[in-house]
């Protein structure tokens, strides 16, 4: 399993043909206490780049973008019980969905742990 | 002038604090061309309180106060007493002359009045969820016609024939800007609601379906068989209801299996004023549905004491924060009218709005006897709440325009609201409330025999 | 003179006959300071304050098969209760009554009392709006007096009177532009709004199907002027622009500006949220505008009722005037008419049809039309210039403790910007405002507009007098020192609110909305 992350601060982690998506512990601090998550329906097609989930805040809502395209296969059912897992666990039990990869050669140009430490530093 | 506390003494010193040397080096930055030397011409110049008052005054007596008239109108608005001690709360400035509850420490009172609000129009209408109320029923019954397209994805709107004219133009200004279709129909002069025509007319790309409950012609729609073929289609049923007081006599549109019920809650309150400003309601049956809707909402919390306290909540769905993907644009509401009619509703209780339904219920049955014996004149619907329909051998808009002159206000008549539709002219919509009197039915049916012989 | 205390006692005195502080009363309340139970806690359904006849199902009940069965579950209270229920809760909030209000962009002035009388009179509060023509004439002739006043004051030929707020009278001044455009054949797909501009103002573009972009600004607070010609593209169907804006400046290059987007084809939208800074001086027909809603809430001094109800009309240019909504009042030698769906043929068939049932706010335009009325000409030239002088007055009496972020782009409007620079770390714009409510005032405008950091936007409007002003300037040089010092205590104020900080996120997190009933013990 290989885990790569995006300028937007999505984390997503590849297994065979399935990624799963989630923001980061930088991203989650710097919304707060994170109250609602509004997660994709299973069978959404998602395209790279465009907004696929909503994570909100008391006072903020941001968008949250698809790192590559795919179909929804499993969206995160506890976060609409627990959306504060996002602020306990974002990168564990804090993730929003899993997509089946429709182009793997979309994962290219996304940064590893190191590089994505690199660029949150350089903020 | 009596509202501008600043003397000429005070502008001097403020001016030497600002080092300007006159108030129009203030104004330095409009451009030339739009400067001007003086008061805008064309307008007098100020008067006082005695002066003002004088002259609104002439113009208020130009008009006939429902008072002073036998009055039957209604059609989407209606009289009904008003308690005296509303009036004097929604007239304490510290309810008056608030803001939007933005800072809850110092307007505990408006958002706690608020969610008792909230709570009293979801107990009415049989939903789980109200909002802190919209504009009117009109601007209500759009809204939740937009929140229906957005929770089915779909963008056909099925309407009834029988839902307020105004209301359907309405919808039908905003759908040409938002492209929703809609599917919508002609009242039709008969006894019965056409249930079968309206369900005939939902299909699988129908986002919402939107009945009037009782409907303009003071009929009552059952509508648990136009939920159920709603949802069969997987669309959402839009109750409108645009008399409150009816809900304590008739079974509420939740417990019919409406998903969205609006209305107009100026009957509880808040009084005629001549169309506005009215208080539009909003309640949701599901509470899943409640990050779609539209508008404030207030809810519970507790304080870094442990104490309950209330705040907006909610709010990433509204204009200041998502921007333009808001549910809706809407910001100021209806507030002080919320306040009314909460305030109305709390004096009358569970207790007192069953009878003041059944009182105005019984009037009603009175006024379709009454004015059924007068030749000439048939009642239309056999079951009503407190409107209901009658129909005139004669046009009905003229009539009523005669008996206006003779100080009668005979009711709305069909021509007024559907000018085009020249099969309904007969047709005369009478509303009948607590202030109505034996004598003022006595009055409109001795006038009708007049003008009908 | 008071009377000796000869047993000695002292409020706060143990049996030790030691000083302790009070902590706690057997009610919770303190004094003046009463908590109040919900009327689900103290109401029955049973009660009421209300006499009416006593009369069950009615022998002749003709509600078909619908007659409600189910308890509803509303509680009731009899009048004393209820009166004393809502005094209680009013207690409980700020207002203009007890104090400045200086809300930016919210015009927060003195809510004149002829107005509520005059709302009140039978010929204007007791009228049905459909009432047969010649019953109403009164009425009609509140309409269209206000709307003379209103294309006066603007120099603008047409006005649209039902809009019932704001943001609805911005929603009819788009939904008329983008009927004008399709009327000659234009589909136009984009709007651009400042970055610094109200949310309604995308939100609108977008609910009438327009995309929205981003004007940019100058580092002085204006638009870019240069920037925004480069955008004038032919896809640009209008530009939504505040005047004076939201900074608080007056746009200079307005009619640079406005030329410009008709040169381009498009349209200038105007909101007149802050038409209070140049009412009766300026007219925003001399400027080039288009369209502009009024809010009669703010300039024309009717109530804001805890968030209501408002009241928008949208001022048209020529240009825009036959797209108008429906209705409006027309004056003929019989009278005044109403102008509806059934004679808009011959009057006025290009317009884009009804946005409510009936006429209107007309509670809120006796109210406004008695405002104008005693004000007159010379006195609304008046009320521009105090509210203009009055946030001049506080920016230059606070620039020095305050950061003043366009102190240095000309006078200030009728409201007056800071941001938080200087603060102590973990201080912010919010412990500033909280801090204002110990002192007795409601807090400014916050973290709005966006362009400033942690902004606070301070309009003290016209009615205030100078010795309020100088109250207010002091507390909050007091509170801002604080803030920059690093006080602790403010991240924890308000001490001395009927509450403390409450928690928007557990409101958020576990929404109730509505009152349930515990579940029985």
């Amino acid at each position: 399993m290989s885990r790569y992350f995006t300028e937007e601060h999505e984390w997503i982690d590849v297994e065979g043909d399935t990624a799963t998506v989630g923001i980061t512990d930088y991203a989650q601090e710097q919304l707060g206490d994170i109250v609602f998550v509004e997660v994709p329906d299973v069978g959404t097609m998602v395209d790279k780049g465009k907004d696929a989930a909503v994570v909100e805040s008391v006072k903020a809502a941001s968008d949250v973008y698809a790192p590559i395209s795919g179909e929804v296969k499993e969206s995160n059912a506890a976060l609409e019980e627990d959306p504060a897992l996002v602020n306990t666990s974002p990168e564990e039990d804090g993730w929003f969905f899993k997509l089946t990869i429709g182009d793997k050669s979309q994962l290219e140009g996304l940064m590893d742990a190191k590089a994505y430490a690199a660029f949150v530093d350089g903020l | 002038m009596r509202y501008l506390p600043l003397t000429d003494t005070d502008r001097s010193a403020m001016l030497e604090v600002i080092g300007a040397p006159d108030v129009d080096a203030l104004f330095v930055d409009v451009p030339p061309e739009a400067r001007l030397d003086g008061p805008i011409p064309g307008l007098p110049l100020h008067a006082s309180e005695m002066a003002v008052e004088k002259h609104m005054r002439g113009l208020s007596k130009q008009n006939l106060a429902a008072a002073d008239a036998p009055f039957f109108l209604g059609a989407g608005a209606y009289r009904h007493h008003v308690p005296a001690s509303v009036d004097h709360i929604i007239q304490r400035g510290e309810f008056l002359t608030a803001y939007t509850p933005y800072q809850p420490e110092i307007a505990q009172g408006t958002l706690q009045m608020l969610f008792e609000f909230q709570s009293q129009v979801a107990l009415l209408y049989g939903c789980a969820v109200a909002n802190a109320s919209m504009y009117d029923g009109s601007t209500a019954c759009w809204e939740a016609i937009s929140m229906a397209s957005r929770i089915t994805r779909r963008n056909r709107v099925v309407l009834s024939g029988a839902l307020h004219p105004h209301y359907v133009e309405v919808v039908r200004t905003m759908a040409k800007f938002t492209g929703d279709s809609i599917a919508d129909a002609r009242p039709a002069l008969q006894a019965q609601p056409d249930n079968a025509g309206l369900i005939a007319r939902i299909d699988d790309q129908t986002a919402s379906v939107v009945v009037q409950y009782p409907d303009i012609l003071g009929r009552l729609p059952d509508l648990a068989e136009i939920a159920e073929a709603a949802h069969r289609h997987g669309a959402l049923l839009v109750v409108v209801n645009t008399e409150p007081v009816a809900l304590g006599a008739i079974k509420s549109p939740g417990e019919l299996g409406a998903d969205i019920v609006v209305g107009e809650g100026q009957s509880i309150g808040v009084g005629l004023q001549f169309g506005g400003p009215y208080l539009g309601l909003f309640a949701v049956r599901d509470p899943k549905h409640v990050r779609q809707m539209p508008g404030r909402l207030c809810g519970e919390t507790v304080d870094a004491d442990g104490k309950r306290g209330f705040v907006l909540t909610l709010s990433t769905r509204e204009q200041h924060i998502r921007r333009e993907k808001a549910t809706s644009n809407i910001c100021t509401n209806s507030g002080l009218c919320a306040l009314a009619f909460s305030v109305h509703m709390t004096l009358l209780g569970e207790a007192g709005l069953r009878r003041l339904a059944a009182h105005n219920h019984q009037l009603a049955c009175r006024a379709a006897d009454v004015l059924s014996q007068v030749p000439g004149v048939t009642l239309l619907n056999p079951a009503f709440f407190n409107e209901f329909t009658v129909l005139l051998e004669g046009d009905a808009r003229n009539i009523v325009r005669e008996l206006a002159d003779e100080g009668v206000l005979a009711g709305v008549s069909l021509g007024r609201l559907y000018p085009d539709l020249g099969d309904l002219a007969g047709g005369l919509l009478v509303a009948v409330t607590e202030t109505t009197t034996e004598e003022d039915i006595h009055a409109l049916a001795a006038a009708l025999t007049e003008k009908l012989a | 003179m008071n009377a000796p205390n000869k047993s000695g006692w002292k409020p706060a005195m143990n049996a030790e006959g030691e000083m302790m502080a009070v902590s706690a009363t057997y009610t919770g309340n303190r004094a003046l300071m009463l908590d109040e139970p919900l009327i689900f806690e103290i109401g029955g359904t049973d009660t009421t304050g209300v006499d009416l006849p006593d009369i069950d199902t009615p022998a002749s009940s003709r509600l078909g098969n619908l007659a409600r069965t189910a308890e509803i579950g509303l509680p009731g209270l009899s009048e004393p209760e209820t009166v004393r229920h809502y005094t209680r809760l009013s207690r409980q909030n700020y207002a203009i009554d007890l104090g400045l209000f200086p809300l930016g962009s919210c015009t927060m002035k003195h809510n004149p009392r002829l107005n509520e009388k005059v709302a009140r009179m039978p010929g204007f509060a007791d009228v049905h709006p459909l009432a047969p023509l010649p019953t109403i004439q009164g009425a009609l002739g509140v309409i269209y007096e206000l709307a003379e006043w209103l294309k006066t004051l603007t120099g603008m030929p047409a006005v649209a009177m039902s809009p019932k707020a704001g943001a609805h009278g911005e929603l009819c001044g788009i939904l008329a532009i983008r009927a004008a455009l399709e009327a000659r054949g234009d589909a136009r797909k984009v709007v651009l709004c400042p970055e610094s501009a109200h949310g309604t103002n995308p939100a609108t573009a977008a609910f009438a199907g327009y995309e929205v972009e981003d004007i940019p600004a100058t580092p002085e607070g204006r638009v870019d002027l240069a920037a925004l010609t480069a955008r004038l593209r032919p896809d640009v169907a209008a530009v939504m622009i505040t005047n004076p804006n939201t900074c608080g400046l007056f746009e200079r290059d307005f009619r640079k500006i406005a030329d410009a987007v008709h040169a381009a084809g498009a349209f200038v939208y105007c909101d007149g949220a802050n038409f209070n800074a140049i009412v009766g001086r300026v007219r925003p027909g001399d400027l080039g505008v288009d369209a502009m809603h009024i809010n009669l809430h703010k300039t024309f001094s009717t109530p804001h009722g805890g968030g209501g109800p408002g009241s928008g009309p949208v001022v048209f240019s020529q240009a825009l005037a036959p797209f108008a909504p429906l209705p409006f009042v027309e004056r003929t030698e019989d009278g005044f008419m109403l102008v509806e769906e059934e004679n808009l043929a011959d009057h006025h068939r290009h317009s884009f049809g009804r946005m409510t049932a009936f006429h209107g706010q007309m509670g809120m335009f006796t109210r406004a039309l008695t405002y104008m009325l005693s004000h007159g000409a010379d006195g609304l030239k008046q009320v521009s210039e105090d509210a203009v002088l009055n946030a001049n007055y506080i920016l230059r009496s606070l620039e020095d403790v305050l950061h003043a972020p366009f102190a240095d782009s000309g006078p200030c409007m009728h409201e007056a910007l800071f941001g938080d620079r200087g603060f102590a770390e973990g201080m912010s714009t919010l412990d500033l405002a909280k801090g204002m409510i110990d002192e007795g005032f409601h807090p400014m405008t916050m973290y709005f507009p966006l362009v400033v950091h942690g902004a606070m936007l301070v309009e003290p409007t016209e009615t205030e007098s100078k010795a309020a002003l100088d109250q207010f300037i002091g507390a909050l040089r007091s509170v801002a020192k604080r803030a920059i010092a690093g006080d602790e205590s403010l991240k924890s104020a308000p001490h001395f609110a009927p509450r403390r900080r409450l928690d928007e996120t557990l409101a958020a997190r576990k929404p109730v909305l509505a009152w349930n009933s515990p579940p029985q013990a």
